[in-house]
């Protein structure tokens, strides 16, 4: 948000600030205390995992006219969301008892309330799974990105106040994607295997994608100006999907199936698991809370097998 | 009291020019088959969208099959092999995600297999059968506590936040 610069003073003329815990001392209780729909915006960050987070977003649906879900995060769940692969007792298993550098010999791990001779001490319920804003209340708009730019930012913020908002529930900003921002120059792709980022130092001039290298940018909504093709790293998909797609991810294969240029069903399945050995991170990197796409109860191993895993 | 077997609920994708002809085929050549597959023709596999199996399994399918022209066969000449390199990855992603390989098939039948089309679905429904319903959107219901503890948040904040004068 601060990226606007000084045009952050212009944000102060035209807003009163009543509540931004990054920046100025503001207390839940005064929002509480707030008439419901008084706050005329309210940018919302953060995806909802815990009941406090949950708390926040139907506090600040009640008190709020306009709530936008500002950042990935809030919008598709963004790269936390791939918490989802797991449930919450195989993460507090590795967090708190399993990993390399615990050493945890009571075994400790967060509870809601323990008891302590002053009193009860209370934690927030740390839920199964992580969900985007708009899972858990009615969002009015979305700005996407990881982060959502500046200038995106600061149109976000001049159509709020002349009042010249899209229909309700749309993404605030363009309707196309990452590719008509990026400037190389692109020609027809048949692509016969794909290179992860660290194997090869791409040309400058040339789409990336036909390089090799998946580039997320053909399934990407715009909006960043393709900053990361500009320095040579391929699209990884932070804007999310472009309007009227569903789920990113299915938009991201079929995408790819499109320029695979491949018949034999062997070759494929090499072509793709040399070069997308994670097709949850890489598909569904920002998105995987937003998508389709559930994890199926106790799986674990992630080979498509219910294992148990040691308790 | 007995329960009743589980009856796998399965969406499939035939392409109107091969396999929805087959299936015709077994149809009219009065061949039993399971009865579990819900057909949708669509003019070639290469339409379906990978959207499409996802939203199959989000509304309660256990497993989806494609069924499409075999490589080389396609009627728009290469698209088969498009649904090819769209199932793959798809699979790949499923499996990450604890969802059994045996739930979603492509297979390749031509307009005269109209046997081994059947075949090919008892089989798939043999196999999905003792993997269980998938009930996937039951997988992600909300944390039982969770009611209680947005609760007990608000009422958190009214005892450690007031300040008596």
């Amino acid at each position: 948000m601060l990226g606007i610069d000084d045009k952050i003073l212009e944000v102060d003329k035209a807003f009163e600030i009543v509540f931004w815990p990054c920046v100025m001392d503001g207390k839940v209780r005064d929002v509480e205390r707030l008439p419901d729909r008084s706050i005329d915006l309210c940018l919302f960050n953060g995806s909802i995992r815990t009941s406090e987070q949950e708390y926040m977003a139907h506090l600040l649906r009640a008190k709020s006219k306009v709530l936008v879900a500002f950042g990935s995060c809030a919008h598709e769940g963004c790269i936390p969301g791939l918490a989802n692969l797991h449930t919450r007792e195989e993460i507090f298993h590795t967090c708190y008892l399993d990993s390399p550098s615990t050493e945890n010999p009571g075994g400790v791990v967060p509870r809601t309330e323990t008891e302590v001779p002053e009193g009860t001490l209370r934690l927030p319920l740390f839920y199964d799974t992580v969900q985007t804003l708009d899972q858990t209340v009615e969002v009015d708009y979305y700005l996407p990105g990881c982060p959502p730019e500046a200038d995106r930012i600061w149109e976000a913020l001049v159509a709020v106040l002349e009042n010249e908002l899209p229909p309700k529930g749309s993404v605030i900003g363009p309707t196309t994607t990452v590719c008509d921002e990026c400037k190389r120059t692109r020609s027809e792709k048949r692509i016969q295997g794909f290179k992860r980022t660290w194997e090869v130092i791409p040309d400058e001039e040339t789409c990336l994608l036909e390089q090799g290298l998946v580039c997320c940018g053909i399934a990407t909504r715009a909006g960043c100006g393709a900053l990361c093709p500009q320095v040579n790293s391929p699209c990884i998909g932070c804007y999310g999907p472009n309007a009227g797609v569903k789920d990113f991810g299915a938009r991201m294969m079929s995408a790819l199936a499109s320029v695979i240029d491949a018949t034999d069903p062997d070759e494929i399945e090499a072509i793709l698991a040399r070069g997308v050995p994670d097709p949850v991170g890489t598909f569904y990197r920002f998105s995987l809370p937003h998508s389709l796409l559930r994890r199926a109860r106790g799986s674990s191993g992630g080979n498509g097998r219910k294992e148990v895993r040691h308790a | 009291m007995e329960r009743p077997a589980f009856e796998p609920r399965i969406i499939g994708f035939f392409c109107n020019w091969c396999s929805y002809r087959a299936a015709d085929l077994a149809g009219t050549s009065r061949i039993k088959y399971a009865p579990n597959v819900h057909n949708i023709r669509v003019m070639c596999t290469g339409r379906v969208d990978p959207t499409f199996v996802l939203e199959a399994f989000a509304r309660g399918a256990d497993g989806v099959l494609i069924a499409g022209c075999h490589p080389g066969e396609c009627h728009y000449m290469e698209q088969n092999y498009k649904a090819l390199r769209r199932v793959t990855p798809l699979g790949r992603t499923l499996r990450r995600l604890g969802i059994e390989e045996e739930r979603l098939r492509l297979i390749w039948a031509s307009a005269a297999e109209g046997p081994q089309l059947a075949a090919a679905i008892d089989a798939m429904v043999e196999a999905v059968r003792p993997l269980g319903p998938l009930a996937w959107s039951e997988n992600w219901k909300r944390s039982p506590a969770a009611e209680e503890a947005v609760a007990s948040a608000a009422r958190e904040h009214a005892e450690a936040m007031e300040v008596s004068p």
